[in-house]
C-alpha cells in the first residue's frame, strides 16, 4: 500500500498566469465606471449628505442635539467609535499577523481588508473629535503642544489620551503599510496606462517603482518589520480602547477581562465586515478565482473562533460579577440581562454568541448567502455589544432618583449615517481606482502548474470512486 | 552608481529559469546591472550576491529614538515642567507612561524605516524610473546588463543570455 500526500490545493484557482492576474485586476481600474458602481456611489453620497447635515447641526448647536442626558453622558458616540475601530482590526490582522504566520491565503484579501481598516479608523476618529463639541479643541487640547495655560500639559495618566496616541499611530502605520503594498501595483497600472493623465497620476502614486531585485529585497524586509510592529500595535489599540472603560470605577466597566475580550471582539467584527465587503466585491468584479470558497471558509472559521472567545468572555463577566460579591457589580449585570435594555442584551447574545456557532456546519460556512447574512448579523451584534456595555452600565447609576433611559435623536442617527456615507464612498472609490487585490503578491504564489494539480486531483478522485 | 547608456536586456518567462540564468551568467564572468521582476522572488538576493538589507537596524534605531523621546517628553512635562498632584499619587508613574511610549516607539520606528526605504531605494512621487522593459511590472523577468561595465562583447553576452534561457534579448539605449 502506498500513501501519497495530497497536493495542497492552489490558493488561486483557474490556472491563472501572472499576465492573467494583471488583466483581471487592472480591468476595473482601466474600464469606464459601470452603472452599478455609479448607483452605489450615488447612494453612499446620499448617506453622506444626510449625515453631513446632522453633523453640521451638531457642530453648530452643540452635542445637546444628541439624546444624551446627565445620567447617560456617553452613548452612540462612543459606541460607534468602538464599533468602527473594532472593524478596522481585521485588516491589520490579515496583513500583519497572517504575514508573520506565513498564511499565504491572506494575499488575495489583504489589500481590500487594509483599505477597510483605514476607512473604518477614519470613521471612528469622527466621534471623539465631534463629541468634544468644538473640533479645533480636538487638535490642540488632545496633543502635548505648548499652550497659553502655562503650559498645562495633557494628562499622560489618562487612558483617553493613550487613545489619542494609539489611534493616530494605528491609523498612520496602517496607512503606510497599505501604501507600501500598493506601490508595485501602481507601477503595473502606470506601465499599462494609455492616456497621459492616468500615466501621470499612477506614475506619481507609484513613486518611480521599477521592480529592481534590490528594491524588492528591501521591500520584503520593510514588510516583515512593519508586520512585526503592527502586530503588537493592533493588539494594543483595542486594549487601550478597552482601558477607557476598564480603568474607570463604573460597575460593568471596571473589569480586567476587557483587553483580551475587546481584542477578540474587534477581530470578530472586523472579519465579518471583510466578508460583507469582499463577497460583494468578488461577485461584482468576478474574482471567484482569487477569493475562493476556501478563503471564505477560513475567514468564517476565524469568525467562529473569535465569536466563541467573545461568548466565553460574556459568561465569565457574569460569573465574576456574581463571585465578586459586590452588590453594584452584580446589579449592573442582572440589569443588563433583565432590565429595561434586555432586548439589547439578548440581541447581542443571539447575534454574537449563538449565530457564529452555525459555522461549525461545513455547509453553512461554505455557503455564500449564509456567510453574507451572518456577517451582517455579527456586525449588528457587535454594535449592540458596545451599546450594552456603555448605556446599560450608565443608565442606572448609584442614585435611583437619577436613573434614566437613553433615546437617540435624529442627530445621533445622523452622525452615524455620516460615517456610513464616508466609509462606503471611500471604499467604492478605492474599489474603482485602486487595484483591489495585491497583484504582485498574488503573482508570487501562483503555481504555474495549478491546472495540472487540479487535473491530477480530478483523476485521482475518479479513480477512488 | 555610475551607469552607462547601452544595455543588453534579457527577458525570462519563468522565475526558475531566471534564477538558474543568473547563476549561469554570473559564472561566465558577466556583471549584471540589475534584475527586474514583477513580484518578489525569494532567494534572488542570494543568487545575485546582494548584502542583506540593513533596514531592520534602521527600524531599531528609530524605535529607540521614539522610546527615548516619549519618556523624556512625559517625564519633563509631568515631572519637571508642571507636576500635577492627582489624588496624592506619584507625579511620574512609569506604568501609565508605557502605552504612550509603546505607541511612539512603533510610530517612529515605522515611519523612520519606511522613510529610509524610500530614500535608499530612490522612491519619490516625481521619480522617473529607468524602464528596461515595460513588461517587467506585468509578467516578465528582466535582466539588464550594462555593456560599458563588461569586457565581453555584445555578441558574446547576447549568446550567453540566449543559452541561459532568455526568451528574448534586446538592446536598450538611454540618452
Amino acid at each position: 500500500m502506498s500513501v501519497t500526500a495530497s497536493v495542497r490545493k492552489p490558493l488561486i484557482t483557474g490556472g491563472k498566469t501572472a499576465h492573467d492576474v494583471t488583466e483581471d485586476i487592472c480591468r476595473q481600474v482601466e474600464g469606464k465606471p459601470t452603472q452599478l458602481w455609479l448607483t452605489a456611489v450615488a447612494i453612499s453620497l446620499g448617506l453622506l449628505a444626510v449625515g453631513t447635515y446632522a453633523l453640521l447641526v451638531t457642530l453648530w448647536e452643540g452635542i445637546g442635539k444628541w439624546g444624551l442626558n446627565k445620567t447617560v453622558g456617553w452613548a452612540w458616540d462612543i459606541t460607534n467609535f468602538v464599533w468602527w475601530v473594532g472593524i478596522g482590526h481585521a485588516g491589520t490582522l490579515i496583513s500583519a499577523i497572517l504575514l508573520l504566520f506565513r498564511q499565504k491565503w491572506r494575499m488575495s484579501i489583504n489589500r481590500a481588508a487594509e483599505a477597510m481598516t483605514i476607512f473604518a479608523v477614519i470613521c471612528a476618529a469622527q466621534f471623539p473629535l465631534v463629541h468634544m463639541g468644538r473640533l479645533w479643541v480636538g487638535f490642540y487640547w488632545a496633543l502635548p503642544l505648548p499652550n497659553t495655560f502655562g503650559s498645562l500639559w495633557v494628562n499622560f495618566n489618562s487612558p483617553l489620551l493613550w487613545d489619542v496616541f494609539a489611534i493616530s499611530t494605528y491609523f498612520s502605520v496602517s496607512l503606510v503599510f497599505w501604501y507600501i503594498g500598493l506601490i508595485p501595483d501602481f507601477a503595473t497600472i502606470r506601465d499599462r496606462a494609455k492616456n497621459k493623465i492616468s500615466k501621470a497620476i499612477y506614475g506619481a502614486l507609484s513613486f518611480g517603482w521599477d521592480g529592481a531585485a534590490k528594491t524588492w529585497m528591501r521591500y520584503e524586509s520593510v514588510a516583515l518589520i512593519l508586520a512585526g510592529l503592527a502586530t503588537p500595535l493592533v493588539l494594543s489599540v483595542h486594549t487601550i480602547v478597552s482601558f477607557d472603560f476598564a480603568t474607570s470605577v463604573i460597575p460593568g466597566w471596571h473589569t480586567t477581562i476587557f483587553p483580551p475580550y475587546f481584542v477578540a471582539g474587534a477581530i470578530f467584527s472586523g472579519f465579518a465586515m471583510v466578508q460583507t465587503l469582499l463577497l460583494v466585491t468578488r461577485k461584482v468584479y468576478k474574482l471567484e478565482h482569487y477569493i475562493t470558497i476556501n478563503h471564505i471558509e477560513l475567514m468564517n472559521i476565524i469568525i467562529m473562533v473569535t465569536g466563541s472567545i467573545v461568548g466565553i468572555a460574556y459568561i465569565t463577566e457574569f460569573v465574576i460579577a456574581f463571585y465578586s460579591g459586590v452588590t453594584y457589580e452584580e446589579y449592573a449585570f442582572i440589569n443588563r440581562m433583565t432590565g429595561p435594555y434586555w432586548w439589547a442584551y439578548w440581541s447581542m447574545m443571539t447575534c454574537n454568541v449563538i449565530s457564529p456557532q452555525l459555522f461549525w456546519i461545513k455547509k453553512i460556512r461554505t455557503n455564500l448567502a449564509a456567510t453574507f447574512i451572518l456577517s451582517i448579523v455579527v456586525n449588528i451584534g457587535m454594535w449592540f455589544e458596545r451599546f450594552v456595555i456603555i448605556v446599560t452600565s450608565l443608565h442606572r447609576d448609584f442614585i435611583p432618583s437619577s436613573w434614566a433611559m437613553f433615546t437617540p435623536t435624529f442627530y445621533d442617527i445622523g452622525v452615524y449615517t455620516f460615517t456610513f456615507g464616508l466609509f462606503f464612498t471611500a471604499f467604492f472609490l478605492f474599489a474603482k481606482f485602486f487595484p483591489v487585490i495585491n497583484m504582485a503578491e498574488v503573482k508570487s504564489i501562483l503555481k504555474s502548474d495549478a491546472l495540472k494539480i487540479e487535473k491530477k486531483e480530478e483523476i485521482r478522485e475518479k479513480q477512488e470512486i | 552608481m555610475e551607469t552607462g547608456k547601452n544595455y543588453l536586456v534579457g527577458i525570462y518567462e519563468d522565475e526558475n529559469t531566471l534564477v538558474n540564468a543568473i547563476k549561469q551568467v554570473r559564472q561566465s564572468g558577466i556583471k549584471i546591472h540589475e534584475v527586474f521582476t514583477p513580484y518578489p522572488i525569494h532567494g534572488l538576493e542570494d543568487v545575485l550576491g546582494y548584502r542583506r538589507s540593513r533596514l531592520p537596524i534602521a527600524a531599531f534605531l528609530f524605535g529607540l529614538t521614539g522610546t527615548t523621546l516619549a519618556l523624556t517628553m512625559m517625564f519633563y512635562m509631568m515631572g519637571i515642567d508642571w507636576p500635577m498632584n492627582i489624588g496624592g499619587k506619584n507625579y511620574t508613574p512609569l506604568p501609565t507612561f508605557i502605552p504612550v511610549t509603546f505607541e511612539m516607539t512603533v510610530l517612529l520606528s515605522a515611519f523612520g524605516m519606511v522613510g529610509t526605504f524610500f530614500v535608499v531605494s530612490n522612491l519619490k512621487p516625481y521619480g522617473k524610473p529607468k524602464i528596461f522593459d515595460i513588461r517587467s511590472t506585468d509578467d516578465k523577468h528582466v535582466m539588464a546588463i550594462d555593456l560599458a561595465n563588461n569586457y565581453l562583447s555584445r555578441e558574446e553576452i547576447s549568446s550567453i543570455l540566449n543559452q541561459s534561457g532568455a526568451s528574448e534579448v534586446n538592446t536598450r539605449n538611454f540618452d
